[in-house]
């Protein structure tokens, strides 16, 4: 009630000032009535009433709020005072727009991403199970499991509800009805997965036990995305069949549109025992799968870790001679393992703009310590006359609130679109799609707001105490004054430039990191080559031969297209992934104990793979292009696999026993070729190479060079590979470059971001030394006429103004040193081939600092330096 | 003190006023001139209303809705405010006149002891 008149008060005025008047002209009425002369009448009404100005004041301040009243005279102030400056306005605005925006959309990110719990019933009760080896040549910490371990744990294990298995397996979608092929993710799963997360379809059903074996009917749980996009949404789909990998599929459900377990890229769920067969899915070795389970309810992450390592243990002891068995166990909470390789990052960047929203704090309450200076004497006198301390802040901290709020504002909307743009640019994010603003970002931006305004405000004022203010008025104005001001400005100034240089490490460190990512060396050649995907399905090239002919003819074809330098067929190339591993006894070797194996990469490669790739032949031959099927029996390594299992002695023509199909073959060692690195931050391992022409291999990457740009190329080739087989889907048409750039993505996003903040706050820190200087001087004008008339040397000044504009900058880079090693030890983990105590970027970084500093400095101290005495001194 | 005591006694005098008034517009709407009449009348000029008060007090109880007020035409032809007794008027006419007489009681009983 008293909130309504509060706002109508000019209205409810006027309507009382109406009733006075009726009042009074009601009593002059009863006064003439009495006989009263009108004159007589009047004075005697405005006698009794008394003064209606004084009910009028009354009634205003008795509708009046008071905070509110303030508040809005704060603000109308400060909108006011701003305005006179809209320069200045319109600078520091934007600062704060870019540091609350950007804190509220990594908060966003932040909360959703990493803190939102997974859309699962219960999700606290889900964990990832992992196998783990202890000992041995090749220690896992995190390892996947194999078939056979996961039906150990799950038949033995007491400590969880439900466990299920899933692995991954790309399928070529058939067109129909003119569609194009597509090649489509898939997630081959136990027909438990959605009773273990608690899902459920949104159409039809989900997988059940009965179809979760070899010889059942094939059925196919689709996700909301490939429906809407191959099969326009049409509910009838389900119950009808679908091609994959040229075999009918019957679609029984259709996930909802939420649900991305476990990736976004996951279009289709098969039953994991239908697609594998029983010798892999026994096996206690062949380690290929994800295992998801759900703990009891009551039973703690560390009572089933412990069951499941019991197990393990046992299981050693019962096969003591099977290779690579893991000896231990590992789980971790399921949203740890969804985020995983994104915590860190993420944190990081929000540390990052929370240190450039300090760092415009810092500045904006620099800026107002000068205003504030500039006003000194004002303030004294108003405080003199008794303006309460509290009213003088309120009207400061007004001017950097509003600012706040309408940097806020600008800063709310720049995180949509930072949001956004993060949501399209990095796919690659677990759970981006779930990123969006909700009320409780909304209500942290107000809190930051507000928090770095009042922050702002309040921070000038702080020093000023009723009786420095009164000491003010004291001062004479030829007295150099201010020096508790200025010590304030120095201290804030030397904070600003500890954060910003706390930045720049970070930045040089990930930049540096960045660099050395890509300058490394991936063992072939990353320039002007294309390279795209096929999976040729086992139904139509069931035969070795049939595989053979095709990834002939299509060679023989893209060779001989115009433009194209060289082409060459390999089983991945470089970047591509680890894929798979095998291993292998040397036939020249004495036996090994049981219980142990060789362990080398697989690949294959047709013979002119090698030199399209660019990968150099160090000894030896490539394979001949007459080594294909049952002749194919020859093998290239590379030389760590040369060196590494035949030290002293020439591989070429001894021989590895690998089983590649269903039974060993001896392949002859025929050449050794250079190392390459399955992934770009991955360190190089043994390789071996077998000849793609044997046909055992149907997962393929054609590579094509060209001198010049190589993008033209992918139409024409992708033409040549539709001739030959029009059912057949090509994919992922990258160039080496893109490859490469998709796996530096997370480094480069990261090292941009940082060295942008780093940036800003280094361009703040020099305004603010600027500033600070700029101020000192004007303080100290006097001072430094009389010095310069009494004979000071003008290199004197400005060393002496230099020396005071860059000792808070010193002071600032060495506790930001300081800060820099704490945060880089946090970093560690996202550095690459640099040491977070890297001492060159610590070096550069503050040689960076020092410069600017410098620079900043430089004007206001040349200034002093120059002045002329005489104009100096008159200048009060 | 001397000023804190005088806010004192408005405040009682503040109450009764309440009362006064929403006793007054128990014969129907009237405005803000005839309301400081009528008390003075009916009190025989022992209770005089100070205008400075009558009007915080007529929107005080306009806010607690014991009275409505509107704009109308007086009986000497000119505008005027008028206010009206709602129904949780009364009722709190009634309740505060219960109460004023049973402290009128009690004083009274005190005064007699003493005596």
């Amino acid at each position: 009630m008293r909130l309504r008149r509060f706002f109508h008060r000019r209205a409810e005025q006027a309507q009382l000032a109406e009733e006075i008047e009726s009042y009074i002209a009601h009593e002059v009425d009863d006064n003439l009535a009495r006989g009263m002369s009108r004159e007589q009448a009047r004075r005697q009404a405005y006698l009794k009433f008394g003064n209606p100005q004084r009910v009028l004041e009354e009634q205003w301040q008795w509708n009046t709020v008071g905070v509110l009243d303030n508040l809005a005279r704060d603000l109308r102030n400060a909108t006011r005072t701003l305005l006179r400056d809209r320069g200045f306005t319109l600078v520091v605005m934007l600062v704060m727009a870019i540091g609350i925006g950007a804190n509220t959309a990594m908060f966003t990110v932040v909360g959703s991403v990493l803190l939102k719990p997974l859309p699962f019933r219960e999700p606290q009760r889900l964990v990832m199970l992992f196998e783990r080896m202890t000992s041995g040549n090749s220690p896992y910490t995190f390892n996947v499991v194999a078939g056979g371990v996961f039906q150990h744990w799950q038949h033995e294990a007491t400590a969880f509800e439900q466990m299920a298995v899933h692995g991954t397996g790309g399928y070529n979608l058939s067109g129909t009805g003119g569609q194009l092929p597509e090649k489509i993710e898939g997630t081959r799963c136990s027909w438990n997965l959605f009773s273990t997360l608690g899902v459920h379809p949104a159409y039809g059903r989900v997988i059940v036990a009965s179809e979760d074996t070899p010889n059942a009917n094939a059925v196919v749980v689709l996700s909301w995305s490939l429906w809407k996009r191959r099969f326009g949404g049409d509910r009838s789909i389900i119950g009808k069949d679908i091609v994959l990998d040229d075999r009918p599929w019957t679609v029984i459900g259709i996930m909802p549109a939420w649900f991305s377990y476990p990736d976004p890229e996951t279009q289709v769920w098969t039953p994991v025992r239908h697609e594998t067969t029983p010798v892999a899915w026994n096996a206690l070795n062949n380690h290929q799968f994800r295992v998801v389970a759900r703990l009891r309810a009551g039973i703690t992450r560390e009572q089933g870790l412990t069951e499941l390592i019991t197990i393990q243990k046992r299981l050693n002891l019962e096969h003591p001679n099977t290779f690579a068995l893991s000896d231990s166990a590992n789980l971790q909470p399921l949203l740890d393992v969804v985020v995983f390789g994104y915590k860190t990052p993420l944190y990081m960047l929000l540390a990052a703009t929370a240190c450039f929203l300090l760092i415009a704090c810092l500045n904006l309450a620099n800026l107002f310590v000068a205003r504030c200076a500039a006003r000194r004497k004002e303030l004294a006198i108003r405080s003199a006359l008794g303006g309460s301390r509290w009213r003088l802040i309120r009207e400061q901290m007004g001017e950097s609130v509003v600012l706040a709020l309408c940097g806020g504002t600008i800063g709310v909307f720049f995180a949509y679109l930072a949001l956004r743009w993060l949501v399209r640019a990095r796919q690659d994010i677990p759970r981006v799609d779930a990123i969006h603003m909700d009320a409780e970002v909304l209500w942290f931006a107000l809190a930051i707001t507000l928090l770095s305004g009042i922050a702002a405000g309040w921070l000038p004022m702080a020093g000023v105490t009723g009786t420095r203010l009164l000491q003010t008025l004291q001062e004479a104005s030829r007295s150099f004054g201010g020096q508790g001001k200025a010590k304030l400005r120095k201290a804030l100034l030397s904070a600003e430039v500890g954060l910003t240089m706390l930045l720049l490490i970070s930045a040089g460190l990930l930049l540096k990191s960045y660099e050395r990512l890509r300058a490394v060396d991936l063992g072939c050649a990353t320039q002007n080559i294309l390279t795209m995907r096929v999976n040729l399905p086992k139904p139509r090239y069931a035969d070795a031969a049939k595989r053979a002919a095709f990834f002939e003819q299509v060679i023989a074809t893209v060779r001989n297209l115009p433009g194209v330098q060289a082409a060459g067929i390999g089983v991945l190339v470089p970047g591509q992934g680890y894929w798979s591993d095998d291993s292998f006894t040397i036939i020249e070797h004495p036996p090994l104990p049981p219980g142990e194996g060789l362990l080398a990469i697989k690949r294959a490669a047709e013979p002119g793979y090698f030199a399209a790739m660019g990968i150099p032949l160090l000894r030896g031959r490539t394979f001949y292009d007459g080594e294909r099927l049952d002749r194919a029996t020859s093998v290239i390594v590379s030389d760590l696999l040369a060196k590494r299992f035949f030290p002293n002695e020439d591989p070429i023509g001894k021989h590895m026993r690998v089983n590649l199909t269903d039974h060993p073959v001896d392949y002859e060692v025929i050449g050794i070729v250079g190392d390459t690195r399955h992934l770009l931050t991955q360190e190089m391992k043994p390789t071996m190479y077998f000849p793609l022409y044997s046909g055992i291999f149907g997962r393929a990457t054609i590579v094509v060079r060209s001198r010049e740009d190589p993008t033209g190329l992918a139409l024409p080739v992708q033409k040549l590979i539709a001739q030959i087989d029009r059912d057949l889907p090509v994919s992922d048409v990258l160039t080496m470059e893109q490859i490469i750039g998709n796996e530096t993505l997370n480094a480069s996003f990261d090292a941009d971001l940082v060295v942008a903040f780093a940036g800003l706050s280094l361009l703040l820190a020099a305004v603010g030394l600027y500033g600070v200087l700029s101020y000192l001087v004007t303080q100290r004008t006097a001072e430094i006429g009389i010095r310069v008339a009494l004979g000071a040397q003008r290199g004197e000044v400005l060393r002496l103004m230099l020396v005071d504009g860059l000792r808070p900058a010193a002071i600032g880079l060495v506790i930001g040193l300081a800060g820099g090693v704490s945060a880089a030890k946090l970093i560690r983990n996202l550095l690459y081939g640099v040491k977070a105590l890297d001492a060159s970027v610590y070096l550069a970084v503050s040689v960076v600092l020092a410069l600017t500093a410098g620079v900043a400095c430089l004007q206001p101290a040349w200034r002093a330096s120059r002045l002329n005495p005489m104009d100096a001194l008159r200048a009060e | 003190m001397a000023r804190r005591e005088e806010a004192k006694a408005r405040q009682m005098l503040l109450g009764t006023l309440d009362m006064l008034i929403l006793r007054t517009l128990i014969t129907g709407p009237v405005h803000g001139h005839t309301i400081a009449h009528a008390i003075e009348r009916t009190s025989q000029e022992v209770l005089q209303v100070e205008q400075g008060s009558l009007y915080p007090a007529l929107h005080r109880l306009e806010d607690r809705g014991w009275v409505v007020s509107y704009w109308g035409i007086s009986e000497n032809n000119r505008k005027a405010k008028y206010y009206k007794l709602t129904a949780a008027g009364r009722k709190q006419l009634v309740v505060e006149t219960g109460r004023w007489r049973q402290m009128v009681k009690a004083i009274g009983r005190i005064l007699c002891e003493g005596r």
